[in-house]
């Protein structure tokens, strides 16, 4: 029976530090992934390096150009920030659409984001929201875009001794918003069979200016479907522009057939979600 | 028996008091099966087949044995052979033979999940690790598990010693049907071909799981003297006690079983599965032992209800009224035999006066875990394919659904199909109830559409046994041998309370371990309120004669000069007229009057009658997604009378809730391989409570003349309908039948674009 070591540190040197020097560790945020793997024997980290002593690691920091969520920052935490509501109202609803108020009182986004699943709620919304990861590692930082972290299912790109210590979102735009929304079979405590996120901005005169649409569990990783935002981009996200969306949405989408869901249903129901986003966030953009 | 007593001359019977174990449960204090701990107590774990079907050519324990902190390994080798003997039980019967193979295979593995040896050690983690160093010989054989697999004609045979049991003469059986079970009257053929209105279709049913909360958890100490003592949580000491001691070839009487508290059983805790591992591990060890399931576990290798395909033609005359039922229908049982076909038969259209039918149920093999009895055990099955098809012939005819049940609807007097003819039944009043309602008749919403059923269970009474003594406060002592599922201390109190004229709160209900008081049936088929009520009561009777006496003497006169009127004996001679003692006055001079006043009964009321109830369900589809929730429920159903009518509509609630789970979203899921893929409440999707409206409840209360209160059961009826009444409600919401459970948003939205 391998022995399992706990750090606890209290500044992100240490934690760096302690992360190089421990092969096989792995970072602790809320555990909600990590203690559920190492139950089942999914993962066996020698060592394991929680990250909810750091200080800076659990504020929201609003700065001019972004929101910084430190990584130790519970999903219920964002609620509490009435600017980042108010801005991203999308990414806070996925946050908050995980598992159950207890999961979400540890659960994190940097966790969620880490912990690569395909199906991960808030991961679409970052994703159309633009957000970057500051990876810090023993040799300092760097700044990637959330959607380059995750490179396969529980794969991601960090090094070795690397994690994320805070996760970056854009100040919001004028007449921008965003939405998510998951199909699941349930109300709750389910993994989504499909997730889709819009990010929209929107001109004075109600044309889109900026649109990203980002799709999850339709696929090894999240996709940001590219075509999607050129059907909308220039419209007034009629009917038509918003069908093409669907469209390429479902044409994007590169599902597999499991337990929780068909291919062709996954590919339908991204189309949907997708078209429901994008309504609800042009609504929220002041759109009609 | 008399009647029961009229409703007005009830004190406490009816009340709504708070259950006698409700503080410590939601306090987190009470002792479920994982909390109880023993000194010196060692930790169990077992090592389960990864295969469907394999043959266990050896097994090698020896690197296990090896890790540290290892006190036994055992295998199916450690277990006593056993002859084939049927063990009663209260849902289902079984053959230990089975039950034993169940508990540990022997040579052949028969479904993933299915145990093949166990570690105790002085952690869990070693126990686990050993658990991993196992090292088992499979030569791996070829599974079947869906149904048309399994009943095909040409079906690979899971086990060779398969005989079809009940084939007429000269008539083939199938390789894995253990039972072919029809009941007919009349020549349904012949009335088939006169009804002016015939409706047929072909229902499929997933096996499900009971979903109870509590993982199973056993502790076994196997002691010095031989004897053996089990605590553990289950529907029933008594039957653990049976059950393992038959397993291990002991004496009855050298078991004990102490019973905790019950975390949810549903049936499924009605048999066993780790009380003879962990006896059996003690033994080796010389330790007390404890063996607790993951919920990966619980779902790999117990309880599932019965899959099912079903075929249903129904025919009615011109004006609605049933004149034939032809139906057959397969029933997957597990690896084992037994099964619910028998039930399913039996509960068919034990709701329907018709003058000839002839249904006809299998019991069918395949590798999965052994079936285990699920609330109604084989009901909910045929009762959404024939309510389903009832929904049809009302639409076919045009006419209202709750009418063309009037139209058929068994009254007392009527002959049941169990043979005997119906007694003091509530259909007719369960259907005009539901009809009154104001949810049957009330608007619709968009993508709205409503769903009706009614169904039934035969209820049962059975062996049972309580005691009831004082103390010489005055304090009131029941004590029961039924575990508490469904807050059958506070009716037990309440039935005391009421009979012996004193308030509930005077009342301390205990549930005994096995040598602490005679045997009781397993908390299951509806009985224990029923028919522990009755020993109940009548103890408190007896104990009431008692106290007549002990008046009697008190008063220096004749028994028959005292009364017991409101908690008191009140003598009625010339000398004391009027006069009184309280039940504590008498109680505090019993050891100048005889001695302690106590009295034990042991009671075993036969009675079927059964329970009736109606559903009305309104649903709401998302066109585009093909979600379904379901947004408005009403249950009516016919509960004798209502003890503690609280936890009467909570049993109500719950078993619609079970039977809209079971509609929508809960099914086994088995990958190619034949290995379990959905073993956890994440993908096997009991409803969660922000899925469910509030569900309405309408008691009807029709007395039982076989109660002294009136009382039947009422646990199982609710579960029964909900199939066909959100089936129907989202095929109308579809405008298509939808005919195959469960109704999955991707099989809705399927249906919708034209699947
Ligand atoms: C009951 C239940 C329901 C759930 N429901 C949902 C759901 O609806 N939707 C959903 O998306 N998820 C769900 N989850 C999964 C989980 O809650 C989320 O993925 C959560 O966001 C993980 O965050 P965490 O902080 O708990 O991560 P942890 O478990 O602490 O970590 C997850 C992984 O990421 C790594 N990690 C954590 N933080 C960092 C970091 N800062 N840098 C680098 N690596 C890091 C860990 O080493 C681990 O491998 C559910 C889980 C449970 C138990």
């Amino acid at each position: 029976m391998p022995d399992l070591a706990y750090h606890a540190p209290d500044t992100i040197k240490q934690a760096t530090d302690l992360l190089a020097a421990n092969k096989g560790s792995r970072p602790l945020a809320g555990g909600t992934d990590l203690i559920v793997q190492m139950q089942s024997g999914r993962v066996a980290p020698v060592a394991i390096v929680d990250l909810k002593r750091i200080a800076s690691l659990k504020e929201i920091r609003e700065e001019a150009g972004y929101f910084a969520i430190g990584a130790a920052v519970p999903c219920t935490s964002l609620k509490n920030n009435k600017a980042l509501v108010a801005e991203w109202p999308g990414v806070v609803e996925a946050a908050n659409l995980i598992g159950s108020v207890q999961v979400r009182n540890r659960a994190t986004m940097s966790g969620n984001l880490c912990n690569a699943s395909p199906a991960a709620d808030s991961v679409p919304a970052l994703v159309a929201a633009g957000a970057t990861a500051i990876v810090t590692g023993a040799s300092g930082e760097r700044e990637v875009p959330v959607e380059q972290i995750p490179t396969a299912p529980g794969k991601t790109s960090l090094a070795d001794g690397e994690f994320v210590s805070e996760i970056r979102i854009p100040r919001q735009q004028k007449g921008g918003s965003d939405a998510y929304l998951r199909s699941i079979p349930r109300t709750e405590m389910d993994i989504a069979v499909v997730g889709a996120a819009a990010s929209i901005v929107l001109d004075a005169s109600g044309t889109c200016t900026s649109a990203r649409i980002a799709v999850g569990a339709v696929a090894p990783t999240v996709l940001l479907v590219e075509d999607a935002s050129k059907a909308l981009v220039g419209s007034k996200l009629d009917d038509a522009a918003v069908a093409k969306a669907m469209a390429a949405v479902s044409a994007a989408c590169n599902p597999i057939d499991d337990k929780r869901g068909t291919v062709a249903y996954r590919k339908a129901m991204a189309g949907v979600l997708a078209k429901r986003v994008i309504q609800i966030a042009r609504e929220r953009a002041g759109g009609n | 028996m008399n009647a029961p007593e009229p409703k007005d001359a009830f004190k406490v019977v009816g009340t709504r008091p708070i259950r006698p174990d409700g503080v410590e449960k939601v306090t987190g204090k009470a002792i479920f099966g994982t909390d109880y701990k023993a000194a010196n107590m060692l930790h169990g774990a077992i090592v389960r087949s990864p295969h469907p079907h394999a043959r266990i050519k050896s097994i090698d324990t020896s690197k296990a044995e090896a890790v540290p902190g290892v006190k036994a390994v055992i295998t199916g080798a450690d277990f006593p052979s056993l002859e084939d003997i049927i063990v009663r039980m209260g849902e289902s019967s079984g053959s230990t033979v089975d039950i034993s193979t169940n508990i540990m295979a022997k040579d052949t593995a028969y479904y993933d999940g299915h145990a093949v040896a166990a570690i105790a050690a002085v952690t869990r983690q070693a126990a686990l690790e050993a658990a991993r160093l196992v090292e088992v010989d499979y030569e791996i054989l070829p599974h079947v598990i869906e149904m048309c697999d399994a009943f095909a004609a040409d079906a690979t045979k899971i086990k060779a010693a398969i005989n079809t049991v009940g084939l007429g003469e000269g008539e083939q059986g199938r390789p894995n049907a253990s039972l072919k079970f029809t009941s007919a009257k009349g020549v349904a053929a012949a009335a088939m071909a006169n009804a002016v209105h015939v409706v047929s279709g072909h229902y499929s049913l997933k096996p499900v799981h009971q979903g109870y909360i509590e993982p199973h958890a056993a502790v076994a100490a196997w002691k010095a003297d031989g004897k053996l003592d089990v605590w553990c949580s289950s529907q029933g000491q008594f039957d653990v006690r049976g059950l393992t001691a038959s397993v291990l070839h002991l004496e009855i009487g050298n078991v004990r079983v102490m019973p905790l508290e019950i975390g949810g059983g549903f049936g499924g805790k009605t048999t066993i599965y780790l009380e003879p591992v962990a006896a059996l591990l003690s033994k080796k060890s010389g330790q007390p032992v404890r063996v607790a399931m993951t919920r990966e576990e619980v779902f790999r290798a117990t309880g599932p209800a019965p899959g099912g395909e079903i075929d249903v033609k129904l025919g009615a005359d011109a004006d609605g009224k049933l004149v034939s039922a032809e139906i057959e229908f397969q029933y997957s049982s597990g690896a084992f035999g037994g099964g619910d076909a028998w039930a399913g038969v039996m509960h068919s259209v034990n709701h329907y006066a018709i003058e000839d039918y002839k249904v006809t149920g299998w019991n069918v093999l395949c590798n999965m875990p052994k079936h285990a009895a699920y609330r109604a055990p084989g009901a909910p099955q045929i009762n959404f394919a024939v309510e389903s098809a009832m929904n049809d012939l009302a639409d076919k005819i045009g006419i209202d659904p709750i009418e063309l049940r009037l139209k058929s609807a068994v009254k007392p007097g009527d002959p049941s199909m169990m043979g005997s003819k119906f007694g003091e039944i509530g259909l007719i009043e369960c259907l005009e109830a539901a009809k009154a309602h104001p949810h049957y008749s009330a608007p619709l919403g968009k993508n709205q559409a409503r769903g009706f059923a009614c169904g039934t269970w035969m209820n049962y009474g059975g062996p049972s046994t309580a005691s009831v003594s004082l103390a010489d406060d005055g304090s009131v002592l029941v004590t029961e041998g039924n575990p508490d599922i469904g807050g059958s201390r506070a009716s037990m109190a309440l039935m005391a309370a009421e009979t012996l004229g004193v308030p509930y709160e005077k009342v301390n209900v205990t549930i005994a371990d096995t040598s602490s008081i005679g045997y009781s049936m397993v908390t299951g088929g509806s009985r224990t309120t029923y028919a522990t009520g009755i020993a109940v009561i009548e103890a408190a009777k007896a104990v009431i004669n008692i106290l007549r006496e002990r008046a009697a003497k008190m008063w220096e006169t004749d028994v028959a000069n005292i009364e017991w009127i409101d908690g008191s004996a009140v003598c009625t001679d010339a000398d004391n007229a009027g006069k009184s003692f309280t039940l504590a006055q008498i109680a505090a001079k019993a050891g100048a009057t005889g001695g302690p006043i106590a009295f034990e009964n042991g009671v075993n009321p036969l009675q079927h009658l059964p329970g009736y109830g109606a559903h009305i369900c309104d649903v709401e589809v998302d066109k585009e997604t093909g979600n379904v929730s379901v947004v408005r429920y009403t249950v009516v159903q016919d509960v004798g009378r209502a003890i503690h009518p609280a936890y009467v509509e909570g049993q109500m609630q719950g078993g619609a809730v079970q039977g809209i789970g079971w509609a929508l979203n809960e099914a086994y899921i088995y990958n190619k391989d034949g290995r379990l893929d959905n073993a956890g409440f994440l993908d096997y999707r009991i409803p969660v409570a922000s899925d469910m409206p509030m569900i309405d409840t309408v008691m009807v209360e029709k007395p039982n003349p076989g109660h002294p209160y009136g009382v039947k059961g009422v646990g199982e009826v609710p579960i029964v309908p909900p199939l066909a009444a959100v089936g129907t409600a989202v095929s109308r919401a579809v405008g298509k039948p939808m005919r195959s459970l469960p109704i999955s948003p991707d099989k809705v939205y399927a249906a919708l674009n034209g699947g």
